[in-house]
């Protein structure tokens, strides 16, 4: 606040040019609905936020869902995670909170709930979808040093991130996680695996899929799986 | 044409009774004169028609040439010179020119296989022919020659033949014909010198040596359904049958590996071959790998009472073998683990029959798979030697020490922790008597050594005690487990299943065992209520007092718990360390590495040990990713990266 406030005093004196250009005019302008945006972004957030530990937490999460009218369990929930690079699951932190919304350039429940088709777009970018896919397994890491994921787990998260692009494979790869037994966890490297897979394997026939090479073995015995059930 | 050849033939027969009738003539009465060659050039000459036209398949009289050629022999009088100079020569000439002729016709029209075929037959026909009318001094040479001229003229064209036609030959089967192709290699291999061109032309055996590996591959494998159809039809009989049936077959195994390995010679090409050839007998027979199969056939040699009867040079011969085998184990970790607890039992239950023999086959196991491999077992034996000192400096202490003895003979066996097979050792409650026994050895192994700690495992103690049955007082040899059961005897009449638990302080599976052996077995030493054949937690046991044998010593089993799972079970735990231990070891010298290449590597670096599979590498990289020991590389998801 005080910054924008010495800038706006400051600003005339320290013009070279003797007209003021519009530019100026309009920057100065601009600035301050920035900060009376980044107030009503702020309120919004105290909103929501626990009173004693000023966070977001599921709590608020579940009420700003409900005042958006979309459920909490909604992949566009994740990707508004995604946006704000929200650290820990089911809280939002003041700083997350601002990242996010300036960016979906949202002040309101009504223009937050209105940018989500555009964030979900933005999402399906194919170079935001990466870091939007590997984003979703960190973000589901709760535990200090948690590196891998259960199993039930990686099922939901497969079919929310995952299911409208590769609908079949997520289909028959969740299937194979429920009925194996060599895998109680999924890591990482698994995970982003997957993702690979489905981008690059041709599917059901697997005519591309090389075992020789250094895919995870769990996408090994996925396909030994699938072509003994096609067989 | 037909009337031609019998009137010529019949012109040869009258020539060459004329040629007999003139030869005994000679024979008898002008020996002595000079003018003998001139008369056998015009005999040769018949005769070498006659044999020309005996290998185009006519009928000629063989008892005639037969006469006609001891009157050649006759003539040396006894010296082989006449017959050698004058007819030999002149014979194998005309032998090599024909079928020098006869092999370059055959080379270009026929297939290598009956080549071959052709080939061997001629050879079989002039070797009987040798046999029907020739001299045997000549039989070797004239084979050597016909070979030659065969096999040796033709040996380049022959292979390059093979190339295209060896997969075909296999593939119908054709044992045969394959058996034919490695007797080829056999000759190649005789006759190493003369074939040294060959073998120095990249590729030039090789044709061959795949030939020999999978006609021996045929052989192997035969075997191999030989042992399992035993091994099948036997299952339904006692169990130590096939047990028999498995040693007869890795003594069959022996026998054919002794046989090709003489073929081999030194080239490296068939050394690989046999050893590929072998890969089949490496998967084992009827659900025991190859590893425990050698590991038993080991076992039943040196142990007490073997069943092969040998004498100690054919025992050292035999064992030479085995170790000989083993090259061709993948699963050498699996052998020296089996063969690791089958040494604990000879040693700990006094069944091995021979020291010297035991450390002669370590002696030859380590030379083959080196030093790590057997030290543990080394040890082992030695630790047997060590308590034999041990006992005698315990006997002195108790000799001085006379208020300690617990007055029962002890026999301790210290282990060393680490090189033995890993025992359970159970709490068990031992009776009072074999407490003091316990403390006594305690205190005496505290005056030796003060740092060391004593565990104790029951499991595998013995007790002999006496039985006072009614009808007369006998010796039993049994368990400790068995001893501390028997004992409670004596101080109660009748006990439960449940007290004896409670009393012995043992699992459910240990007592049924044990209390199966007391009761239901051969001899029951212990009366059970209800008197069924198995036991069940609510039953009764009271000592039978009337029981005896003919015997008055007499060893009561205990059913030893199937260990062949447990030893795979820690084999493969064993593994996996070692799989991982081997992959940072790459990573670590070469930091980024395609997935590949760390494959390779790890596989060459085990290989020694055991063959790891493709997925078994794959499950450890992903667990090291897990452990933040790799990384994947972010552009090349075939790239990996260590992470120090």
């Amino acid at each position: 606040m005080r910054r924008s406030a010495s800038r706006k005093t400051g600003q005339p004196n320290s013009t070279p040019s003797l007209n003021s250009s519009p530019a100026d005019l309009f920057r100065s302008a601009s600035s301050k609905a920035t900060t009376k945006e980044l107030e009503r972004i702020d309120a919004l957030y105290y909103s929501y936020a626990n009173g004693s530990s000023a966070m977001i937490d599921p709590e608020g999460i579940e009420a700003l869902c409900s005042d958006m009218e979309v459920d909490h369990t909604d992949v566009r929930i994740l990707m508004l995670a995604w946006k704000m690079k929200a650290e820990k699951q089911g809280y939002f932190s003041l700083e997350e909170w601002r990242r996010g919304l300036k960016a979906l350039r949202a002040d309101t429940v009504n223009k937050l709930k209105k940018a989500l088709p555009e964030l979900e777009k933005e999402v399906k970018r194919p170079t935001n979808f990466v870091d939007f896919y590997s984003y979703a397994f960190r973000y589901c890491l709760t535990e200090e040093k948690q590196k891998s994921i259960d199993i039930e787990s990686i099922c939901e998260l497969l079919d929310l991130v995952l299911g409208s692009q590769f609908r079949e494979q997520v289909d028959f790869f969740v299937e194979y996680l429920k009925t194996q037994n060599d895998y109680k966890v999924i890591n990482n490297d698994q995970w982003m695996g997957f993702y690979r897979f489905c981008n690059e394997i041709s599917f059901p026939d697997f005519s591309n899929y090389d075992p020789e090479l250094a895919w995870p073995l769990i996408l090994d015995n996925f396909v030994e799986w699938m072509l003994a059930k096609q067989s | 044409m037909l009337r031609e050849l019998v009137k010529r033939w019949a012109i040869y027969k009258v020539l060459g009774r004329w040629l007999s009738h003139f030869f005994s003539y000679l024979d008898r009465y002008f020996i002595a004169q000079g003018n003998l060659p001139r008369l056998n050039e015009v005999g040769l000459t018949c005769f070498r028609d006659l044999i020309t036209k005996e290998r185009e398949g006519e009928q000629v009289d063989r008892a005639l040439l037969r006469n006609v050629l001891d009157i050649f022999v006759a003539i040396g009088m006894g010296q082989m010179d006449q017959y050698e100079n004058d007819f030999e020569a002149a014979f194998l000439k005309d032998t090599v020119a024909y079928y020098s002729q006869k092999a370059s016709i055959w080379i270009l029209e026929d297939s290598c296989p009956d080549y071959m075929l052709k080939a061997e037959k001629c050879l079989r026909r002039e070797k009987d022919g040798v046999s029907l009318y020739l001299h045997s001094s000549t039989e070797a040479k004239l084979l050597e020659k016909i070979q030659h001229e065969f096999l040796s003229v033709y040996v380049t064209q022959l292979l390059e033949k093979d190339n295209s036609q060896c997969h075909a030959l296999v593939r119908d089967d054709k044992v045969e014909d394959l058996s034919r192709m490695s007797g080829l290699l056999f000759y190649l291999s005789k006759n190493k010198e003369r074939f040294r061109l060959l073998f120095k032309i990249p590729r030039g055996i090789e044709p061959v040596s795949s030939l020999f590996k999978q006609y021996v591959t045929a052989e192997v494998t035969a075997l191999v359904k030989q042992a399992e159809d035993a091994a099948s039809n036997k299952k339904a009989e006692k169990k130590d049958m096939v047990g028999l049936q498995e040693q007869v077959f890795v003594r069959k195994v022996i026998e054919l590996h002794e046989k090709y390995q003489a073929y081999v010679n030194d080239y490296h090409t068939f050394h690989k071959a046999l050893k590929e050839a072998f890969e089949v007998f490496n998967k084992g027979v009827a659900g025991s790998s190859s590893a425990e199969l050698l590991a038993t056939f080991c076992d039943n040699i040196l142990k007490k009472g073997s069943s092969w009867k040998l004498s100690d040079e054919d025992i050292e011969e035999t064992l030479e073998k085995v170790v000989k085998l083993l090259d061709y184990i993948s699963d050498k970790d699996l052998f020296a683990e089996f063969y690791r607890k089958k040494l604990a039992q000879r040693l700990l239950f006094d069944k091995s029959a021979n020291d010297d023999h035991e450390r002669s086959i370590l002696t030859k196991i380590k030379r083959k798979c080196g030093g790590q491999f057997t030290s543990k077992m080394e040890r082992m034996v030695t630790d047997l030697t060590l308590t034999r000192e041990n006992q005698t400096s315990f006997e002195e202490y108790l000799s001085n020490n006379s208020h300690a003895n617990p007055g029962i003979d002890l026999t301790v066996t210290v282990l060393t922790t680490g090189f033995w097979p890993s025992y359970k050792s159970f709490d068990l409650n031992l009776p009072p008597e074999l407490v003091k026994c316990v403390k006594v050895f305690r205190e005496f192994y505290q005056t030796k050594t003060k740092h060391r700690k004593l565990t104790w495992i029951y499991s595998l103690g013995t007790c002999n005690i006496s039985g006072k049955f009614e009808p007369k007082t006998m010796e039993l040899i049994v368990t400790t487990y068995q001893a501390s059961a028997l004992l409670l005897f004596n101080s109660s009449d009748r006990l439960s299943y449940s007290d004896i638990m409670t009393e012995l302080n043992l699992t459910d599976n240990d007592i049924v065992r044990l209390l199966h052996s007391l009761s239901c077995a051969k001899y029951k030493i212990l009366n059970k209520e209800p008197n069924t054949k198995t036991i069940s937690p609510t039953d009764y046991f009271e000592f039978n007092s009337k029981f005896t044998d003919k015997m008055r010593r007499i060893k009561i089993l205990l059913p030893p718990v199937d260990e062949k799972k447990k030893v795979i079970e820690d084999v493969d735990k064993d593994r996996l360390y070692a799989i991982d231990a081997s992959i940072v070891r790459v990573m670590k010298s070469r930091k980024v590495l395609g997935h590949q290449q760390l494959v390779m590597e790890c596989v060459e670096q085990l290989g020694h040990m055991f063959k790891p599979n493709l997925k078994a590498i794959k499950k450890r990289i992903d667990d090291l990713i897990t452990r933040d020991y790799l990384e994947r590389d972010k552009d090349n998801p075939n790239l990996f990266r260590y992470l120090a």
